[in-house]
């Protein structure tokens, strides 16, 4: 279990170094690798101290994204269990080939003859003026795999027990970290593991249902506490896992709160928003009174402060379109 | 089924017995190509195809080096690959012909082949997936500490892929013991490899410092004499090494290649260096085995694979109400 500080709680990026820790201590299988992960601890300073705790097991790569993912594969399906980290989740293109069409495939094509245990690290998301290119969050392009697991936790309690969770897992997965979360401090996880492909209630209301995941469930957090004193009573879902898609507890929620608004840090067409979206409307349109999504315009990702500010979802956004949609719009108006 | 070839690394030299199985494994696979050509244009072998016809002595050669526990990683041009692995030519035969009774119950087809059990860890759609895995491989064995070698196979025209630069350069880097053998068969697809590339294919590797040989890709002995050599200097912990074996494809590219791109007498001048007509040549003059000893093997493979088409046809095709139901 994580070391908690003396306030009980543990920053982000300590919790998932403590669980690549924790089950290299486990399993002297499990192989670390990336670039700048090993002497220098990261760029995200998420990895220090390992390669002075593990030596040869955690390894500096060169800038190589695909040899590194080919790399995980090849060693996954020949007696490992390989963690590699892509610095910027922008830089996973680079690796796709190996992901999709040799570790995503692994287990299916080869009739079940062998597992793929591979995880690949990787700090998505915008917040941080990083521009076009540093700042992206991939995760339809991910999720469209069948084979490639998707995780993306909210909290570094759960970022520690669900990459316990990827690194034990059979076959690979894709484990997404949001860099605006990295400082965050969160209470330690009550658990080793979490099992993937579980969504999580993370606040119960009865007027609408909030979904999202990583930094998009604080998000809708904060939107509830604010809703609340409007008196909207939220329920927000925290997905953890995009492959497998839990829509049971999204449809559970939608059925006790008629609405339902997914909150998405992306493009909204080719979203994993509309897509879930779709799938509730197929099985649960007789529950719904209303639902929508909130996620980005249809361009990349701006730099300037004012422009992506303006250009990704928050709280006020979130406020503001459940209000309006639930009829509180003067209220909203005169300050009321 | 599966004639699995006995390694006599590091030395090369083998008996008239172990002789003879390399000609039987480089016809054995001759006549597998021909034979799915055939059911190909039957009907009974789908998608497409890319055929090892003409470049059996680089495969066979290669593979006969290699040691129980050493890994394999193939093209899509990979039939040849697996049967000079030892990969059951009955079940790779299924495989083609979408059976369940295939090497991986019809799931693969011709491209994707994996038989863990030969050590074949796959064969690649794609251009130089097998580089990549191969090291990834070969890293594996390495922090196990086991002392084997992972091999991968690929083409002239992967030399331009990212995978070949990337993965040379970790490889050598981290000292890994693989062997990268490059099957120059002249022709990326359908241009040639010159018109496309800068430099001599063999000059990369050279440039990052790693073991390179070049050897006739149609002479199974030279190949494994060469091969034999590689896969001592990446097994010693010396780090990877590359064999270039120069090649030549009877075929097309895939089933779809017409082959008007090669050169006026260029495919009657490497057929008379066919592998098989050399190896023929070589087992009559080194180890004085007569014409009519060869001339029966042919007899007894054309055979083998007659009955291994005749069950592979009377074999199930997979259920699509249970495929896929478990897959997590």
């Amino acid at each position: 279990m994580a070391q908690a500080n003396d306030q009980g709680t543990i920053e982000y990026r300590v919790a998932v170094r403590e669980a690549i820790g924790d089950e290299m201590e486990r399993d002297p299988s499990v192989v670390f690798f990336g670039e700048d992960v090993a002497i220098a601890g990261g760029v995200f300073a998420v990895t220090p101290g390992l390669h002075e705790r593990f030596g040869e097991r955690v390894i500096d790569t060169p800038i190589s994204e695909l040899a590194m993912s080919a790399g995980a594969f090849g060693a996954a399906v020949n007696g490992l269990r390989p963690i590699f980290e892509i610095m910027f989740a922008d830089f996973l293109l680079l690796s796709m080939d190996s992901l999709v069409n040799q570790a995503a495939k692994y287990w299916y094509v080869s009739n079940e003859q062998g597992s793929c245990p591979l995880v690949v690290r990787s700090a998505m998301g915008a917040g941080g003026n990083f521009g076009a290119m540093h700042s992206q969050s991939p995760v339809p392009w991910l999720q469209g795999v069948p084979g490639l697991k998707v995780v993306a936790p909210a909290t570094a309690g759960d970022a520690y027990a669900l990459l316990r969770a990827a690194i034990r897992d059979d076959n690979p997965v894709a484990f997404l970290e949001h860099k605006r979360l990295y400082s965050v401090k969160d209470p330690v996880s009550p658990v080793d593991t979490l099992p993937l492909g579980e969504a999580a209630v993370v606040r119960e209301g009865t007027d609408v249902t909030l979904v999202s995941i990583s930094k998009g469930v604080r998000d809708c957090l904060r939107a509830a506490d604010e809703l609340a004193e409007k008196g909207v009573s939220a329920e927000v879902v925290d997905l953890r896992s995009l492959r497998p898609l839990d829509t049971e507890t999204v449809l559970r929620s939608v059925a006790k709160t008629n609405r339902v608004v997914m909150v998405e840090e992306g493009p909204l067409i080719g979203g994993w928003a509309a897509n879930l979206l779709g799938i509730v409307a197929a099985e649960g349109l007789h529950d719904l009174d209303d639902a929508w999504l909130i996620a980005c315009p249809e361009t990349p990702i701006p730099y300037s402060p004012t422009l992506e500010d303006a250009f990704l979802p928050n709280e006020g956004r979130i406020v503001g379109e459940v209000s309006s949609r639930l009829g509180l719009a003067a209220e909203i108006a005169t300050g009321a | 089924m599966a004639e699995k070839t006995q390694a006599t690394a590091p030395g090369a030299e083998i008996d008239a017995v172990e002789a003879r199985d390399l000609y039987r494994r480089m016809r054995l696979i001759r006549t597998f190509e021909d034979t799915v050509q055939q059911q190909f244009q039957k009907g009974n072998v789908h998608g497409t195809t890319h055929l090892y016809s003409g470049q059996e002595a680089s495969g066979v050669g290669v593979c006969s080096m290699l040691r129980e526990g050493d890994k394999v990683a193939g093209t899509y041009r990979g039939h040849g690959h697996s049967i000079a692995l030892g990969v059951d030519p009955q079940k790779l035969m299924d495989e083609m012909l979408g059976r369940v009774t295939g090497a991986c119950g019809g799931r693969a087809g011709s491209m994707n082949v994996v038989d863990v059990a030969s050590g074949l860890i796959g064969c690649f759609g794609i251009v130089g997936g097998s580089i990549g895995a191969a090291t990834g491989a070969a890293l594996a064995e390495k922090l196990r500490g086991t002392g084997n070698v992972a091999v991968a196979f690929f083409g002239d025209g992967t030399s331009n892929q990212a995978y070949f630069h990337e993965s040379l350069n970790w490889a050598q880097v981290e000292k890994l013991p693989v062997v990268f053998v490059c099957e120059n068969n002249l022709y990326m697809e359908f241009t040639p490899i010159e018109d496309v590339t800068a430099g001599a294919i063999g000059s990369r590797p050279q440039a990052m410092g790693i073991d390179y040989r070049q050897v006739d890709g149609n002479d199974v002995f030279a190949v494994r004499e060469a091969a034999g050599e590689a896969i001592e200097h990446a097994r010693s912990g010396a780090g990877p090494a590359f064999l270039e074996t120069m090649t030549y494809r009877f075929v097309g590219h895939s089933r779809s290649d017409p082959g008007k791109y090669r050169k006026p007498g260029e495919m009657d001048e490497w057929k008379k260096r066919d592998p098989l007509i050399l190896g023929r040549r070589a087992l009559e003059e080194r180890y004085g085995i007569e014409a009519e000893r060869l001339d029966e093997i042919d007899a007894e493979v054309a055979k083998q694979l007659e009955e291994i088409v005749e069950r592979g046809l009377a074999a199930p095709f997979p259920d699509p109400g249970s495929d896929g139901k478990e897959f997590k």
